[in-house]
């Protein structure tokens, strides 16, 4: 009986990767996984106004492997230091599987979050939605000053801009002259680049069209507009501006507040004041239908345009507020309304859902939204209309 | 790294060991050592050290898991990686410096030594692991290549089968009944017993037996009996569940005697470095790296630990018992050796812990019992005289296949339906509700008719069930 030693092989190890494919399926899976989840990730409030390289924690049900396990209220046993005492705190109570003296020995332990960042978190959400790439035909096109272009020579410049091959040449040139001028010709002697020999790359602003897009955030600040409201139409804002985003080059952001009168307002002050009063929508899109007037006119901008409400209007707005809506609806590529009714208010409050289904207009698309679980499928909903629309052209 | 050594050093070093192995008295399997790198053995443990094994997503994240925390420092990679099988075969990390292959050699014996006499592993049959796993994962791969049956179908199936897997009976050493037997136990159980004050006591009326209950005894083995009694599965399905099921009862043993096992090897290794006269260089080495391996984890069972830890104790208490463990056991009846050879022989943990664990083992120790309370665990109780036993208990409860709750099949016609019902027996420690329900929802798949699973929740004997209709929970009554 003797043991057998089977040395190490390369070959082996690199033919032997047979986890590749297990490994592959796994990722798969977590990716679908997210994205079933995606409705649930959006209604956390903290992906919200976030930059993109956060990171965010991401549940992934469907990658739990389950089976019949203890709950919480299962003691465990440890080893100590010598000075334990009952009440001591010996660590945190993990969910669901049991206290850590489980740990190893029990197969499959589950983690029950991934870290993804924001970023691909959008892009997973947006391949969900299955869309056609919008950047098509239709797109209206700007020149626009992002790019440069090289366009002869100078002698000063930054160093990124240096051509070498100049500048040696220059060096070259100089150092023949100098020798004629002093007689001497010792070619061994030290010549060191002069800042007279450098030259740089002019660089010239290269006017290129490019798409453009800007998204018009419409939103009632009345009274009636409480936090949870606010909330609801901050998180649609905030996946309408990501997709157009993802969508073009370049990309302009509009916020409009509005109760009877409307006025251009920044972000901060946009989400985060509230205002009294009753509501006069039109004057909402109207002030929208001024900013696209002003500077986005649309035979050079792409214009989404959104209008978040809970939808009290005064009824003696209602004419004027449809007709406004069916100008931006001319205006723009794709204008929504999104209803904000937390149940059950919704019932005992006026809607204009109703009064929007005279808009006709094929880039209309009213949602309603009564909780933030709604907010995913609503918003595919809108983005739908916008696939359909593009499909006629 | 190069290697500081070479495979002439191991044999060499093998050599040494094996003199001391054989010495010492160990009876272990030919063994077989292959060295592989970092990235090959995170694959060996994410496929439970198997050369040959089917493949299923569940493996591949396990990988992933381990190259994270590996990575990340969290945790080293094991110095070893044993199977049991005939021969046993062993994995040592090439990046290891010499001092730890020794180390792992020496260890891997004693690993060795205990798959082959421990009794939990007596029906393993050793010598067809390889090629069991073998021709398990070819069966798997021929149905995933399969066009009538596909990738997508076969791993519903495993994923199901997976989660009932651990659903199996414990103890091997009773024997199953079939159903002859089981039918004459009902009928015999149905006629009172002799009873030689039947003149003083009325007599029991006698009921007769229901024969067409299904089945007659509960029963463990759940995947077993779902093979067997849906008539509707298709053969593969049949197959992958009997997979499923011989792969589990083939780790059974080895969750059943973590303790023991480690212990043992631990305690072998130790004994056989300080058997080999090692340089001193080595020799340090050595014991930084076994004072890491058997440390206490605060707060946590560390197996190395405790078993190494219990081992010496019994070989103390038969070589030199204290006065007062005289007084109370009498005269230890066999010598250190010939006890801890006959312990390895025929405990598991539950019962090598029961018999072994001392109070003044786990005073030293300084074990105790924790509860979570909000977000936190915290110390309940701790081993002191009033309170040992009961910390004692709760370990036993949770070493072993006692980490798994019990639960059986009661009825496979419940309301005469061809439901399922299902027993858990709760013994204070209840069920985590979403896992059950996620459980039950891959029992209904395999069983394909409604599922019910009554247990106890927050004091409340309720009843599970899953459907068509998805999920239901009712309570049934209350307790206390």
């Amino acid at each position: 009986m003797t043991t057998v030693f089977r040395p190490y092989s390369q070959s082996d190890a690199l033919r032997s990767d047979r986890s590749a494919r297990d490994r592959l399926r796994h990722r798969q899976k977590v990716r679908r996984a997210i994205r079933d989840n995606v409705a649930d990730i959006v209604a956390e409030e903290s992906i919200i106004g976030q930059s993109r390289d956060r990171i965010v924690k991401v549940p992934i049900r469907g990658i739990r492997e389950y089976r019949f396990v203890y709950g919480r209220n299962t003691p465990g046993v440890g080893t100590g230091q010598g000075d334990s005492e009952p009440g001591q705190t010996v660590g945190e109570a993990s969910q669901g599987d049991g206290g850590p003296g489980h740990a190893g020995d029990r197969p499959g332990m589950d983690y029950y979050e991934t870290e993804i960042t924001l970023e691909e978190l959008i892009e997973i959400m947006f391949e969900d939605l299955e869309l056609p790439d919008l950047e098509r035909k239709r797109f209206r096109e700007v020149l626009s000053e992002r790019t440069s272009k090289r366009k002869g020579f100078r002698r000063v410049g930054v160093r990124v801009h240096m051509d070498k091959r100049r500048t040696a040449k220059a060096r070259v040139r100089r150092r023949l002259a100098s020798n004629k001028a002093s007689g001497t010709s010792e070619p061994e002697r030290r010549f060191p680049f002069h800042r007279d020999d450098m030259r740089y790359h002019r660089l010239r602003e290269d006017l290129r069209p490019q798409s453009n897009a800007v998204v018009l955030c419409i939103m009632d600040t009345s009274g009636s507009m409480d936090t949870l409201k606010k909330y609801l139409a901050r998180s649609f804002f905030f996946l309408l501006y990501q997709f157009v985003r993802s969508r073009y080059a370049h990309v302009d952001v509009v916020f409009i507040a509005h109760h009877t009168k409307a006025r251009e307002v920044t972000e901060e002050e946009f989400f985060h004041k509230g205002e009294s009063g009753g509501t006069f929508i039109s004057s909402g899109y109207h002030k929208a239908l001024e900013v696209i007037q002003n500077r986005y006119h649309p035979s050079l901008w792409n214009i989404y345009a959104f209008h978040c409400s809970d939808g009290d209007n005064f009824d003696s707005d209602n004419v004027a507020t449809l007709k406004a809506a069916e100008e931006l609806c001319q205006a723009c590529n794709l204008f929504g309304y999104g209803e904000i009714k937390p149940r059950p208010s919704g019932f005992y409050e006026g809607t204009m859902l109703d009064l929007f289904r005279n808009v006709r207009a094929d880039n209309f698309q009213p949602v309603l939204i009564q909780r933030k679980e709604d907010i995913w499928p609503s918003f595919r909903q809108l983005l739908s209309r916008e696939r359909e629309n593009s499909e006629y052209e | 790294m190069a290697s500081h050594w070479t495979i002439k050093d191991l044999e060499y070093w093998d050599a040494k060991i094996r003199e001391k192995v054989e010495e010492f008295g160990l009876s272990c399997f030919p063994q077989e050592f292959e060295v592989c790198d970092h990235a090959q053995m995170l694959g060996y443990m994410a496929y439970s050290g198997m050369p040959a094994h089917y493949p299923h997503w569940s493996y591949g994240k396990a990988y992933e898991k381990l190259q994270t925390l590996y990575e990340h420092g969290v945790s080293g990679l094991p110095y070893e990686m044993v199977i049991n099988s005939n021969p046993a075969l062993a994995y040592l990390v090439r990046e290891n410096s010499l001092c730890l292959q020794i180390l792992t050699i020496a260890h891997v014996y004693g690993h060795n030594d205990f798959f082959k006499n421990n009794f939990t592993f007596r029906d393993t049959q050793p010598e067809l692991t390889l090629s069991n796993f073998k021709l398990r994962a070819d069966r798997v791969r021929d149905y995933i290549e399969d066009p009538s049956i596909g990738l997508d179908k076969v791993e519903a199936v495993l994923d199901a089968a997976h989660a009932l897997s651990l659903q199996c009976r414990r103890n091997q050493a009773i024997r199953k009944l079939s159903p002859e037997e089981q039918r004459e136990q009902v009928l015999a159980a149905a006629h009172p017993a002799p009873d030689p004050y039947g003149e003083l006591h009325k007599q029991p009326e006698y009921v007769e037996p229901d024969l067409n209950h299904f089945p007659l005894f509960p029963e463990e083995d759940i995947l077993l009996f779902i093979r067997d009694n849906n008539p509707y599965l298709a053969n593969w399905e049949r197959d992958l569940l009997t997979i499923v099921h011989e792969q589990a009862r083939y780790f059974i043993p080895q969750i059943e005697t973590k303790i023991m096992n480690e212990g043992w090897a631990s305690y072998w290794h130790h004994k056989i470095m300080n058997s080999l006269d090692l340089p001193q260089d080595l020799y340090l080495e050595f014991l930084v790296h076994h004072n890491q391996v058997v440390r206490p984890h605060p707060g946590d069972i560390n197996p190395y630990y405790l078993g190494f830890k219990i081992w010496h104790d019994i070989y103390r208490r038969c070589e030199v018992p204290s006065p007062e463990e005289r007084e109370r056991y009498g005269e230890p009846q066999l010598g250190g050796h010939e006890k801890i050879f006959q312990v390895r022989e025929v405990d598991r943990d539950t019962s090598f812990l029961r018999r072994f664990l001392t109070e003044a083992l786990m005073r030293e120790m300084d074990m105790f019992e924790y509860q979570p309370k909000g977000e936190d665990l915290v110390v309940s109780k701790i081993s002191d005289e009033e309170h040992w036993r009961e910390v004692k208990e709760t370990l036993l409860k949770n070493v072993g296949m006692g980490g798994i709750p019990v639960i059986r099949i009661e009825d496979a016609d419940y309301g005469h339906n061809r439901q399922l019902y299902l027993k858990h027996q709760h013994d204070g420690r209840d069920l985590q509700a979403e896992y059950a329900e996620r459980t039950l929802a891959h029992l209904y798949q395999l069983w394909e008719r409604d599922v019910w699973l009554e247990t106890q929740l927050n004091d409340r004997k309720v009843r599970l069930g899953y459907g068509e209709d998805g999920f239901v929970q009712k309570t049934l009554g209350r307790f206390r």
